[in-house]
């Protein structure tokens, strides 16, 4: 289980997370949503290794993951996206998906240079594997392209798949469904429920309340960097602060 | 490249002593072989990390001297000599790799034109064991058990093994998950660093790898000319390795040995045309040319232009 306890990120005089705590149930879709500049993004990176906290820390299966690198943290099963696009933009989309699967291939240095035979099959067995995600995200067709040739959405389904390469046991999205058509966040939200069936723990961030509302087994809502709410999308949409946090106050007590 | 034209290549490679028709052009191919070990180095940090390594000759100079210091000082054989210097070389990039491990880009780049600059001193300045400014003359040829590798054709073949090893290890390098962890981290480092890649690490070992060639090229270099001096450390090698990659492609493992026969053969066929101020005229033109019309180098170029073709269906007739 991912557990976050009384994280705090301050930059400067700012603070963007005062005390923040939750746990993502394994195996659930746990959706973040709040007001722009809630901290969601923020409490991202920090979960991932990409911040460091000024307080707090973030556990994995009871190990802690706080301090680690953004490399170790995903080599413990824990692997985020990136709200904005984030490709490999020169590299084919197998090249992409390869690269992807870094922590599944196990060649070393010397076994580089020696170019031993079960090197060759390692690669095989790689090019196999990508090759069937590509496929999962529906970009079969796509493959050889250049990522950064290809049109918005599929690009964020590359992302996708790059994540999935690294084989997750927590996936964290930053808005995946962020500037896509209704068609394409259909296809997305089709895609994350999927991912969850094959065992993966989804924390997600995300505006699209359908969206959220339609594949959260749990919401929790963030304002002024603090956890206002948690509980069942039901639950959330009748939450008298939650609606304060988004409408404003006459709208809640009207 | 296809397999007939690769073996024609290495044929030509290897036959070249006995066709050239003088010593002097044997000269220009061994130079060329010379600079095709240092651009393929630097081809290995600059084209699949992203990182300029300004400071390259440092790496070059210190397999020259070390080199050239164990066969004179120490009267060592050419061999071990060359495995130390190498390995001193890889070693000196490791300590730049650590001390630029969150250096990136332009802060890169400082980093590794002061370290060359701090070489160059200390080979200028440490005169008991470098001679300074005067240099290191009479470094010996090498020799491979009763013959000598002194005559050209012999140091030829030297060199082309240098060239075929070093490109192997940069052809097997690219084409493992240690390539692709090394283009990630051109392409997109935070990417990268969120599937698992320890970019740091990846980063430390081509800068290894790296410097351990280019102390290669030194050491050639060095048993080639006979003579070692700060001169190695110029600049002008540098911005020599640069050219070279960039003309020919950086990021392709062609790229780099095109680029050194190239800029080798170019500058020795303009100086047979023409007087000096119109060699570097002509040299500077060209150079403008290639940045203007093949941006990202001769070998992509071709590249894109074969797999046009290949893709474009058959004329009718």
């Amino acid at each position: 289980m991912l557990a976050v306890r009384d994280l705090a990120v301050r930059f400067g005089g700012v603070t963007a997370l005062e005390s923040v705590s939750f746990e993502v149930r394994p195996r659930s879709i746990t959706s973040v949503i709040g007001p722009n500049g809630a901290g969601k993004t923020t409490a991202f990176n920090a979960i991932t290794g990409y911040l460091r906290p000024s307080g707090g820390r973030v556990t994995y299966d009871g190990a802690a993951l706080t301090g680690l690198r953004p490399s170790a943290i995903a080599r413990r099963g824990v692997v985020r996206t990136f709200q904005k696009t984030s490709v490999f933009p020169a590299l084919s989309v197998e090249d992409n998906v390869l690269t992807g699967l870094h922590l599944k291939s196990t060649a070393g240095f010397l076994a580089v240079l020696a170019g031993r035979r079960r090197l060759a099959a390692e690669e095989r067995a790689l090019a196999a594997e990508a090759a069937a995600i590509i496929d999962f995200v529906g970009l079969g067709h796509r493959r050889h392209e250049a990522a950064s040739a290809l049109p918005y959405g599929e690009q964020r389904l590359v992302e996708l798949a790059v994540a999935l390469a690294a084989r997750p046991r927590v996936l964290l999205l930053d808005e995946p469904g962020a500037g896509m058509t209704g068609s394409e966040k259909a296809v997305v939200s089709g895609l994350i429920r999927r991912i969850r069936e094959q065992g993966v723990t989804i924390l997600l961030v995300e505006h699209d309340m359908r969206m959220v509302m339609g594949i959260s087994d749990t919401v929790i809502v963030l304002n002024g960097g603090r956890v206002i709410a948690e509980g069942a999308p039901a639950a959330i949409q009748a939450h008298p602060e939650v609606i304060r946090a988004y409408l404003g106050a006459s709208a809640a007590s009207a | 490249m296809t397999r007939a034209g690769g073996f024609i290549l290495a044929a030509g490679a290897l036959t070249l002593p006995l066709w050239l028709p003088s010593a002097y052009h044997l000269h220009v191919a061994i130079m060329a072989g010379i600079f095709a070990v240092l651009a393929m180095s630097l081809n290995l940090l600059l084209g699949y990390t992203g990182q300029l390594s300004l400071g390259h000759a440092a790496f070059f100079g210190i397999g020259a001297y070390t080199s050239a210091l164990l066969t004179l000082k120490l009267e060592w054989s050419f061999w071990p000599a060359l495995v130390v210097a190498v390995a001193l070389a890889g070693a000196a990039g490791f300590l730049i790799g650590r001390l630029a491990l969150k250096l990136r880009g332009a802060y890169f780049v400082l980093v590794t034109i002061s370290f060359a600059g701090v070489i160059s001193l200390v080979s200028i300045n440490w005169i008991e064991l470098t001679n300074g400014p005067l240099g290191l003359p009479g470094v010996p040829a090498p020799e491979l058990g009763p013959w000598s590798l002194r005559a050209k054709s012999a140091y030829y073949y030297l060199v082309l093994a240098s060239v075929g090893l070093s490109y192997l290890v940069c052809r097997r390098l690219v084409r493992s998950r240690i390539g692709r962890a090394l283009v990630a981290l051109r392409e997109n480092e935070p990417l990268a660093e969120s599937v698992g890649v320890d970019v740091t690490h990846y980063l430390v070992l081509a800068a290894v790898v790296s410097a351990a060639m280019a102390g290669l090229g030194g050491v050639l270099y060095a048993h080639y000319t006979r003579f070692v001096s700060p001169e190695v450390f110029l600049f002008t090698y540098t911005v020599t390795m640069v050219i070279m990659v960039v003309a020919g492609g950086k990021g392709t493992l062609a790229g780099p040995l095109v680029g050194a026969v190239l800029f080798t053969v170019l500058p020795e066929a303009l100086r047979a045309a023409t007087s000096w101020q119109w060699q570097m005229l002509a040299y500077g033109v060209l150079l403008i040319l290639l940045v203007f019309f093949l941006p990202r180098g001769i070998v992509p170029r071709l590249n894109a232009l074969a797999a046009s073709r290949r893709a474009a269906p058959a004329p009718r007739a």
